[in-house]
This record gives structure tokens, C-alpha cells and sequence, in this order.
């Protein structure tokens, strides 16, 4: 195999290695704050790029056409859609469900999924068909040797790896970090030290959402395309990363993510008469990972208590 | 549920209790009959609204009650009379093939559920991945019916032998995982399967394949029943026999919840450690309530596959499985008659709805989250289990 299809290979394995950790982190949010699966998330993806599409359509019709505005405009818009959607979730289906057992969580969610989906898919405007996504970012590329890098790719990457270290940052650096981590530990204790649990509760679901609306964008801008069903696969791609990684943990998020589209990558290198087993091999690879390591590669503390 | 005095004296004379539950399943038939007929879509909405208020009424008028006294006090009599309306049902429909094909249909989810129930309701192993079993069984039946000249009656537990041997591959991750690190190897084995048979050519690929017609002793069962004037859908075959099927293994879990396996599971889901200290093996009911499970999911999906002729990868997605396990959920984990309600209910209600046919499944979810917002123990909730043959709650 020649150098600059095996430098494509890497590229392509990093975008999406970065879109897997942004979906990831969101569940390893939403399980530290509330030991909770929302299952919702890779739909709420799908929404968040059909929000930013939405963006761009209004943005063509109120007559602003210059890219980087739009660019600009329809993440930040997407983004605080997809929060405030995120929150809307939390307060109205996972709250009042804390309380249940695990399976009825997971169930509920995925059935919103359901709903999220569908409802793109017969109330958006010819939802069912797939959706051009425009191609806003600059096209040139940057030759090294005799691979061809694209500009875009580099840019989402970066605005990716931006995104991480800005959530990582917000979780461990700040005051409002700190109660999330209160909360994730022990709510009962946190509450008693004048943290408002639903606040930090909702912020976190807001936030772990927001970063699953810029995977959407990013997915989008990348693939110029999206489609309603495209947050299924993604979901469930996003969860079992969060899972090999360790619940929990930011970093066995990011870990998870970026193997489970390692394992892809090597899937389809490894294999080319067989490339379309990869998601077969990675998925077999993630069943045995986890036989092997059933509480994930970066395991929670936990006891057992009798 | 508040326990009036006069209703526990009510229970004890088994008389009327009896002729309620007698009637209840007379009434039952002549609803279901009544609901597969209605084809406009105000007469079937009409038929839902007049169920809850029949139940609701029901409920105050404390007929509930006596029914449940008198499936408890006449269990045999009342199988008996709920077989003969599942058969008169049949009698009804001879001649209409859509609306047989239904009825077996939710008759094999009910038999493949029943199998999830006794993973997921008894022993708590959850189980993603339902439509993947039920899928091998499928597969199996086109296999083994179309290369092979094993007898389709035997090809029936052959699936469900497939079904569990598939299964054994995941029993070391699913032993060791708990919670939601248990769900992600169900979930993946289902995402993979389906991926696996969309791009393996031997298996015809996402065009899928056909599987032979069932047939017994010389007749093929995808023949019409035609002696004299008597007429009958080649549905009503299949019709009979998920009904044998379901027979078994409503028997089969009716046996199982009740004995020592039954107690040794449901010890399992409540508390392993607790369960391990009275020296039970957490471990030996996991792999057995997976195995057995699997089993049944299989032999269904082998003899559904039977009956559609034709499977593709599509009709064994995640989202499938996810069908079969909000049927347990709908109708309360654990509970065999909360089964029967949610399968009847998920397989009809959205055929009977065709004008919303495009917005069938927000409905249904939508419908599967209220349950669990407001019921979340279910439609019918499992009740306690008797511990002594006679005994009677106070």
C-alpha cells in the first residue's frame, strides 16, 4: 500500500475517531451526573445537523452569504438548539425516570430517539430523502509529498480537538466544573452544600448535548450529507465507546472513541478483500474488550455493597 | 391497590367469581373478533375508547378482582375457555388471510417474548439482541430447508438449537458485564449481526433469501384447506401450529416460574449476592435463562420465517429487538399475560391504523414512553408470587 492512501486511511480514522469522542463524552456526562444511559444522544446529533441546516437554509434566504459567517452562525445556532433541546430531555424525561430502574431509562430514551427520528423524517420539509449539506469550508488542499491534505479536514479536526479540550476545561477548571463533579460523586452531599442539583443537572445534559450537535455540523460538513437515520448508528457507536473507554471518565471517552475508529480503520486496511466486514470486526473486537475488561479500559471505583 | 373488606369476601365464593371470569373471556373474543372486522378508522378508535372505559368500569365495579380470583381458583377452566376463543377467533377468519397472518404473527412475538421474558422478567440477563436470535432462526429454516432434506418439523428446534449455539458466543461477556456494560454487548451483537448478514453474499446479502414452506407428514403447508365446501386459508397451518408452539412454551414458563428454577432465577435478578449466599449459582441460571431463551426466540423465528417465505436482512435490525423488548416492558416484566396484552397489542394495533401508517412508530414510542412514565411496572405487573399452593393474600 502505497503512503499517501495509508495518510488518507489516518485522516479519515482521526475524523471520525473525533466525532465518536464527542458523542462519547456526552454519555459519560450524562452518566456522572445521574448514572444514567440517555440513549437519545445520537439522534439529538441528527437534530443538531438538521438544526445547522436549517441555519444555512435561513441564512441564504435572509440574503448573508459569506461562508464564515455562515459557518460561525450555524454551529453557534445548532449548538444552542441542541442545548436547550438537551436540557428540554433531561427536565421532562430523564428526571422524572431517575428513580426507575436502569432498563426503563435506557428504553424510554431509545424510544425517544425513535420519536426524534421520526418526527425529523415526516415533519421536516421532504425529511425522508437525504439532505445536500453545503460545502462552506475552503476546498484547497496542502500537498505533502504526494498525499493531498484538505484544508477542511484539518479544520474540523482542529475545531474537534478545540471542542474536547474546551468541555475537558469547563469540567476541571471552573466553578461550575466543580459542582458538576460534586454531583457526579455524591448528589446527596453536593446538595447539602448549596448546589442546585437540577441546574447542574440540566447544564450538564445542555452541554454534553451541545458537543453532539457539533459532531452533527461536523458530520455534515464533512460528508456533505446528512440524512434522518444517520444518529442511530452513531448513537450506538458513541455509546459503546463510552463503555469500552469506562463510564465515567472523560478520557475513556476520548480513548473509546478514537479505538473504536482505529479498530474501523484497521478493520478495512487490514481486510481489503473483506473492507465490508469492518464494522463487524470492530464490533466483535468491542464484545471481546469487554469480556476481557467488563467495566471498561479506564474502570470506575467502585465496591460492592452489601 | 386498595383492599376493601367486601372484596376479599368476594374472592372466596367461587361461584360468581367464575361466571366473570367466564364471561370476560367470551366478551374478550367477541372484542378481538369485533376489532379485526372493523375496517373503518372511527369505528376502530371508537372500539379502543370503549376498551379503556370496559376496563375502567371494570376496575370499579371490582369485576377486575373476580377475574383475577377466578383465573386463580379455575386456572385449568379458564385456559380452557381462553383456547376455545383463540380458536374460535380462527374460525371466524378462515377465509382471510391478512388477518390470519396477523394473529400468527403476534402469536410467534408472544412465543419469541416469552423467551426474552424468562432472560430479561425472571433472571434480569438483558438482551438487545432479540430480533438477532430470532433472525438465526430464520436464517436457519432457509438454510437447512432449502439445502438439506431434514424433515421442516425438525428444522424448528434445529433453530432454536442455532439460536442458542449463536448465543454461546456472547455468554462470557454477558456474565461478566452488569448494567449498562451489559447492554452495550447485546447492543453491538445486534448492530453487528445485522451488518454481518448485509454484506455476507452466501447468506444473499441485504436481498436476503426464501425459506421452503412448513410441512407435515406429506402436506405442504402453504396450501389452502379445501374439503368439500369447507374452505381455509393456508395461514390457518401456520395459524395451528404457533398455536401448539405458543401452548409449549407458555407451559414451559408457566413451569419454570413455578418451581425451584423459577425461585432460583428471580433470586438471581433481585440480589446475586444475597442469592449466592444461600447457595445459589448466580452464573449456572444466567447461562441457562440466556440458553433457554434463545432457544425459544429461535424456533419462533424459524417457523415465522416458514410462514413469510421470505427474509432479508432488514427485518432483523436493532430496532426489531427493540420491538420485542418494549412488548416485555409494555406488558410488565415477568408477567405472561401482560406479554400476551402487549403482543396482540403491538402486532394489531398498527396494521388496524393503516390511515396513520406513516406515523405509526412516533406513536408507538411516544406510547411505549408514557407507559413507562406513568406504568412503568407495566400494562399487567407481574403479581407475587404464591409460595403455598393455597395460600391467598389477605
Amino acid at each position: 500500500m502505497d503512503l499517501s492512501l495509508l495518510s488518507q486511511y489516518v485522516v479519515n480514522g482521526m475524523m471520525l475517531g473525533m466525532m465518536y469522542a464527542l458523542v462519547a463524552v456526552g454519555f459519560t456526562l450524562f452518566f456522572g451526573v445521574l448514572d444514567v444511559i440517555k440513549f437519545s444522544h445520537g439522534d439529538v446529533l441528527m437534530v443538531g445537523a438538521f438544526a445547522g441546516y436549517t441555519t444555512y437554509l435561513g441564512l441564504e434566504a435572509a440574503g448573508i452569504h459569506n461562508p464564515v459567517v455562515q459557518v460561525v452562525l450555524l454551529v453557534v445556532a445548532s449548538a444552542a438548539f441542541v442545548a436547550a433541546l438537551g436540557a428540554v430531555i433531561a427536565k421532562y424525561l430523564v428526571l422524572p425516570l431517575s428513580n426507575a430502574p436502569a432498563l426503563n431509562i435506557l428504553l424510554a430514551t431509545l424510544m425517544l430517539g425513535t420519536v426524534l427520528r421520526e418526527s425529523v423524517r415526516l415533519f421536516f420539509p421532504d425529511g425522508s430523502n437525504p439532505k445536500r449539506f453545503p460545502r462552506l469550508l475552503p476546498d484547497t488542499v496542502i500537498p505533502i509529498g504526494n498525499f493531498d491534505l484538505r484544508v477542511d479536514s484539518l479544520m474540523l479536526l482542529i475545531t474537534g480537538l478545540l471542542v474536547i479540550i474546551a468541555i475537558n476545561t469547563i469540567i476541571n477548571r471552573t466553578k461550575l466544573g466543580l459542582a458538576i463533579r460534586a454531583v457526579a460523586q455524591d448528589a446527596e452531599t453536593a446538595r447539602t452544600m448549596g448546589i442546585n442539583f437540577t441546574l447542574i443537572v440540566l447544564v450538564t445534559f445542555a452541554l454534553g448535548s451541545s458537543a453532539a450537535a457539533i459532531a452533527g455540523v461536523m458530520n455534515g460538513l464533512y460528508y456533505n450529507e446528512i440524512n434522518f437515520g444517520m444518529g442511530l448508528l452513531l448513537g450506538v457507536i458513541g455509546f459503546a465507546s463510552a463503555i469500552v473507554g469506562g463510564l465515567g471518565n472523560i478520557y475513556g471517552a476520548i480513548l473509546g472513541g478514537f479505538l473504536f475508529a482505529t479498530l474501523q480503520t484497521v478493520g478495512a486496511v487490514a481486510m481489503p478483500f473483506a473492507s465490508a466486514y469492518k464494522d463487524v470486526f470492530a464490533f466483535a473486537v468491542i464484545i471481546a474488550i469487554m469480556a476481557w475488561r467488563p467495566t471498561g479500559l479506564i474502570p470506575e471505583k467502585t465496591s460492592e455493597r452489601v | 391497590m386498595s383492599t376493601k373488606p367486601e372484596s376479599g369476601a368476594a374472592t372466596r365464593a367461587p361461584g360468581p367469581a367464575l361466571l366473570v371470569g367466564l364471561g370476560a373471556v367470551v366478551l374478550l373474543t367477541c372484542y378481538i373478533v369485533a376489532f379485526l372486522m372493523s375496517e373503518d378508522e372511527s369505528v376502530v378508535a371508537g372500539l379502543i375508547v370503549a376498551a379503556g372505559v370496559a376496563v375502567l368500569g371494570a376496575y370499579v365495579l371490582g369485576l377486575l378482582q373476580q377475574l383475577r380470583a377466578a383465573y386463580r381458583d379455575h386456572e385449568r377452566l379458564m385456559h380452557a375457555a381462553i383456547l376455545l376463543g383463540i380458536l374460535v377467533v380462527a374460525w371466524v377468519f378462515r377465509e382471510d388471510h391478512f388477518t390470519l397472518l396477523m394473529l400468527t404473527t403476534a402469536m410467534l412475538y408472544m412465543t419469541a417474548c416469552l423467551g426474552l421474558n424468562i432472560q430479561l422478567g425472571y433472571t434480569g440477563v438483558l438482551n438487545f439482541a432479540g430480533a438477532s436470535f430470532f433472525g438465526v432462526g430464520c436464517y436457519t429454516a432457509a438454510v437447512l430447508g432449502s439445502e438439506t432434506a431434514i424433515p421442516p418439523l425438525l428444522i424448528l428446534p434445529i433453530g432454536g438449537v442455532m439460536a442458542a449455539l449463536v448465543g454461546s458466543i456472547l455468554v462470557i461477556p454477558v456474565l461478566r458485564t452488569r448494567g449498562h456494560y451489559a447492554a452495550v454487548v447485546t447492543i453491538a451483537f445486534a448492530v453487528l449481526f445485522r451488518t454481518f448478514l448485509q454484506v455476507n453474499d452466501a447468506l444473499g446479502g441485504p436481498q436476503g433469501l426464501s425459506v421452503p414452506q412448513m410441512s407435515l407428514f406429506g402436506w405442504g403447508f402453504n396450501s389452502n384447506i379445501e374439503v368439500g365446501d369447507f374452505y381455509a386459508s393456508f395461514y390457518m397451518n401456520y395459524y395451528l401450529l404457533a398455536l401448539l408452539l405458543l401452548i409449549g412454551a407458555f407451559a414451559l414458563t408457566r413451569r419454570v416460574e413455578r418451581s425451584w428454577v423459577g425461585l432460583s432465577m428471580d433470586a438471581t435478578r433481585i440480589d446475586e449476592l444475597a442469592a449466592s449466599c444461600f447457595g445459589i449459582t448466580p452464573s449456572r441460571w444466567k447461562i441457562t435463562a440466556f440458553m433457554l431463551g434463545n432457544f425459544m426466540i429461535g424456533v419462533a423465528g424459524a417457523l415465522l420465517g416458514m410462514m413469510i417465505s421470505f427474509i432479508a436482512p432488514a427485518n432483523f435490525t436493532f430496532a426489531d429487538s427493540l420491538i420485542f423488548l418494549s412488548i416485555v416492558l409494555l406488558g410488565g416484566m415477568g408477567s405472561v399475560w401482560g406479554i400476551a396484552l402487549a403482543s396482540v397489542i403491538v402486532v394489531l394495533l398498527p396494521e388496524k391504523l393503516q390511515m396513520i401508517q406513516e406515523y405509526r412508530f412516533l406513536l408507538f414510542s411516544a406510547l411505549v414512553i408514557l407507559v413507562l412514565l406513568f406504568r412503568p411496572n407495566g400494562l399487567l405487573p407481574r403479581g407475587r408470587r404464591a409460595y403455598f399452593p393455597d395460600w391467598r393474600p389477605r
